[in-house]
C-alpha cells in the first residue's frame, strides 16, 4: 500500500497539473483577462505620464513590476474559489497525497498559463514602454522567476482569505508587503541591464527566492487551506 | 522548568499572575515613562548640530525598537497557539497586534516630525523608514484578518500562520529594502547617528527603551485581562475570584 502511495504522488501531480490547465483552457478568459489587464494598465501609463520615450523607458521597469504584481493579485484572487465551491478542495485535503503537495499542481498550471504566459509577451510591452530589446532576456527571466515567487507568496494569502467574505481586497493587504523583495530584486535586475550593470545579482536572488518558496510556502499554503475549511 | 512553562497556559493562573503583577508594573512604567523623558527632554545634553530637535529620539527611538520586537512576539504567540492549540497564546497575539501597530505608528509619526526638523521634508524615502512603513502594513494585515473571520479560534489560527510566514519574511524585506536604498541614496541625507553617541545621551535612551518593553508588556497584560474576562465570564474561578 505504502510503495503504491510513493509512487502514485508524481503520477497524481502529472494528472492534476493537466486537469488544472484543461480547467484553465475551457475558460480562456480567464487566462487572458490578467493579460489584457496588463497591457491595459501599461496603456494609461503613458496616457498619464505624456509620450516621452526618453522618460516612459526610465520608469519602464518599475511601471513593468508594478503591473505585473498587480495582474498577479488578480489571478491570486481566483486562486482557491472555485474548488472551495465546488468541494475539491475538501477532497483535496482528505485525500492520501499530502495537502502541501496537493496543492501544487494546481499553482503550476496557474503559472503556466499566467506566469509563463506574462513573462513571455513581456518584451512585447517593454518595447511599447521604450525599453531597448536587448534588455528583453531579462525581462523573461526575471519576470519567470518573480511571477512564481509573487504566486507562491498569493497562495498563502489565497488560502487564508478563500473563506472569508469579499476576501479579495483582504488578499490584497495581506500580501503585497510581503511582494516588496520580489518588486526590488526584479526591477534592480532591469536597472543593472539597462544601465550596463550586472543583472546576475538580483537575478540569483530571485532564484534564490524561487527556492525557498517551493520549499516553504506549500507548507504555508496547506495549513491555510486547512484554516479556510475549519479542519 | 516545565510546570512554570504550563502554567502560563492556564488561564485562572495568568489572571491570578496579572492581577499581581500589574499593581506594581503600572506605576513603575508610569514613573519610569516620566523620568525617562524629563531626563531625556530636559537634562540630556543639546546636540550640538541638531540642537534640541533630537531629543524627540527618546520617543522614536524605543517606539521602533519596541515595534519590531512586537512582531516577533506575535508570531511567537502564533507558534505557541499552532503547534499547542493554547487558547490563551491566541489571546496573548491578538493583543501583541494592535499594540505593535500602535508603537509602528508613533516612531512613523515621530520619525516624521524629526525629518521635517532636520531634513526638511515630512517623508523621506530612507530605508528604515520604508522598513517601519511596510513593518505597519504587516501588522494592519494581521488585524485584518482577525476581524475578517466570525469564529475567534479560526482567525487566531489563520493570523498565526500568516504572522510566521511574515517572520520568515522580515528579514529579507529589510534586506531587500536597505540594498534599494543603496541603489538610490540621495547625497542629502547625512545619519548624525552613525557618529558613536555620547554616554549622557545614551543612558536615558536605554532607560526608555527598557521603559517601552515595560510599557508593552504592562498593556499586554491589561489586554490579556480584560480578554480572560470576557472569554470566561461564565467560569466558576473567576467568579470566585472577582468576588474574593
Amino acid at each position: 500500500m505504502t510503495e503504491a502511495r510513493d509512487i502514485d504522488i508524481l503520477h497524481y501531480c502529472r494528472s492534476q497539473t493537466v486537469r488544472h490547465l484543461i480547467l484553465i483552457l475551457r475558460s480562456p478568459s480567464e487566462m487572458i483577462n490578467p493579460l489584457v489587464f496588463f497591457l491595459l494598465v501599461i496603456v494609461l501609463f503613458p496616457l498619464g505620464l505624456g509620450p516621452d520615450p526618453k522618460q516612459l523607458s526610465i520608469l519602464a521597469p518599475g511601471i513593468l513590476w508594478v503591473v505585473a504584481l498587480l495582474s498577479n493579485l488578480m489571478i491570486c484572487m481566483r486562486l482557491f474559489v472555485d474548488d472551495l465551491e465546488d468541494g475539491s478542495l475538501e477532497q483535496l485535503a482528505m485525500a492520501r497525497v499530502p495537502l502541501s503537495v496537493a496543492v501544487l499542481p494546481q499553482l503550476t498550471a496557474s503559472w503556466l498559463a499566467s506566469g509563463l504566459l506574462l513573462s513571455l509577451v513581456s518584451p512585447l510591452f517593454g518595447l511599447m514602454l521604450g525599453l531597448p530589446l536587448d534588455v528583453a532576456p531579462v525581462l523573461v527571466a526575471s519576470l519567470l522567476m518573480g511571477t512564481a515567487i509573487m504566486l507562491l507568496l498569493g497562495a498563502v494569502g489565497a488560502a487564508l482569505t478563500v473563506g472569508v467574505q469579499r476576501g479579495g481586497i483582504l488578499l490584497a493587504l495581506l500580501i503585497l508587503p510581503l511582494y516588496v523583495p520580489v518588486l526590488i530584486a526584479g526591477t534592480r535586475s532591469l536597472n543593472e541591464a539597462l544601465h550596463g550593470g550586472d543583472p546576475t545579482v538580483a537575478l540569483a536572488l530571485l532564484g534564490a527566492g524561487v527556492t525557498g518558496g517551493l520549499l516553504l510556502a506549500p507548507l504555508a499554503i496547506a495549513a491555510g487551506v486547512r484554516v479556510s475549511l475549519q479542519l | 522548568m516545565w510546570r512554570i512553562i504550563h502554567q502560563f497556559g492556564s488561564p485562572p493562573w495568568v489572571y491570578r499572575f496579572c492581577d499581581r503583577v500589574i499593581p506594581w508594573l503600572f506605576p513603575i512604567t508610569v514613573l519610569a515613562l516620566l523620568a525617562g523623558s524629563v531626563w531625556g527632554l530636559l537634562f540630556a545634553p543639546t546636540d550640538y548640530k541638531q540642537g534640541d530637535s533630537y531629543r524627540i529620539i527618546y520617543i522614536h527611538v524605543p517606539a521602533a525598537v519596541v515595534a519590531l520586537a512586537g512582531y516577533y512576539v506575535m508570531a511567537l504567540a502564533g507558534l505557541v497557539s499552532l503547534v499547542w492549540r493554547i487558547k490563551l497564546a491566541d489571546t496573548a497575539m491578538r493583543a501583541a497586534a494592535p499594540i505593535g501597530a500602535a508603537y509602528t505608528a508613533i516612531a512613523l509619526i515621530t520619525g516624521a516630525i524629526w525629518g521635517k526638523l532636520t531634513w526638511g521634508a515630512w517623508w523621506v524615502w530612507d530605508a528604515r523608514i520604508t522598513s517601519m512603513l511596510i513593518l505597519f502594513f504587516l501588522y494592519a494585515g494581521v488585524i485584518a484578518l482577525f476581524e475578517a473571520y466570525e469564529n475567534k479560534t479560526v482567525a487566531a489560527r489563520a493570523c498565526a500562520i500568516l504572522s510566521l510566514v511574515g517572520t520568515v519574511n522580515i528579514p529579507i524585506i529589510y534586506k531587500s529594502v536597505d540594498w534599494w536604498y543603496s541603489l538610490h541614496q540621495p547625497a542629502s541625507i547625512k545619519f548624525t547617528e552613525s557618529s558613536a553617541i555620547d554616554a549622557s545621551m545614551l543612558y536615558p535612551l536605554l532607560g526608555m527603551i527598557i521603559t517601552f518593553y515595560a510599557l508593552f508588556a504592562l498593556l499586554m497584560m491589561l489586554y490579556l485581562k480584560r480578554s480572560l474576562t470576557e472569554d470566561y465570564a461564565r467560569s466558576a474561578w473567576l467568579h470566585k475570584r472577582l468576588t474574593a
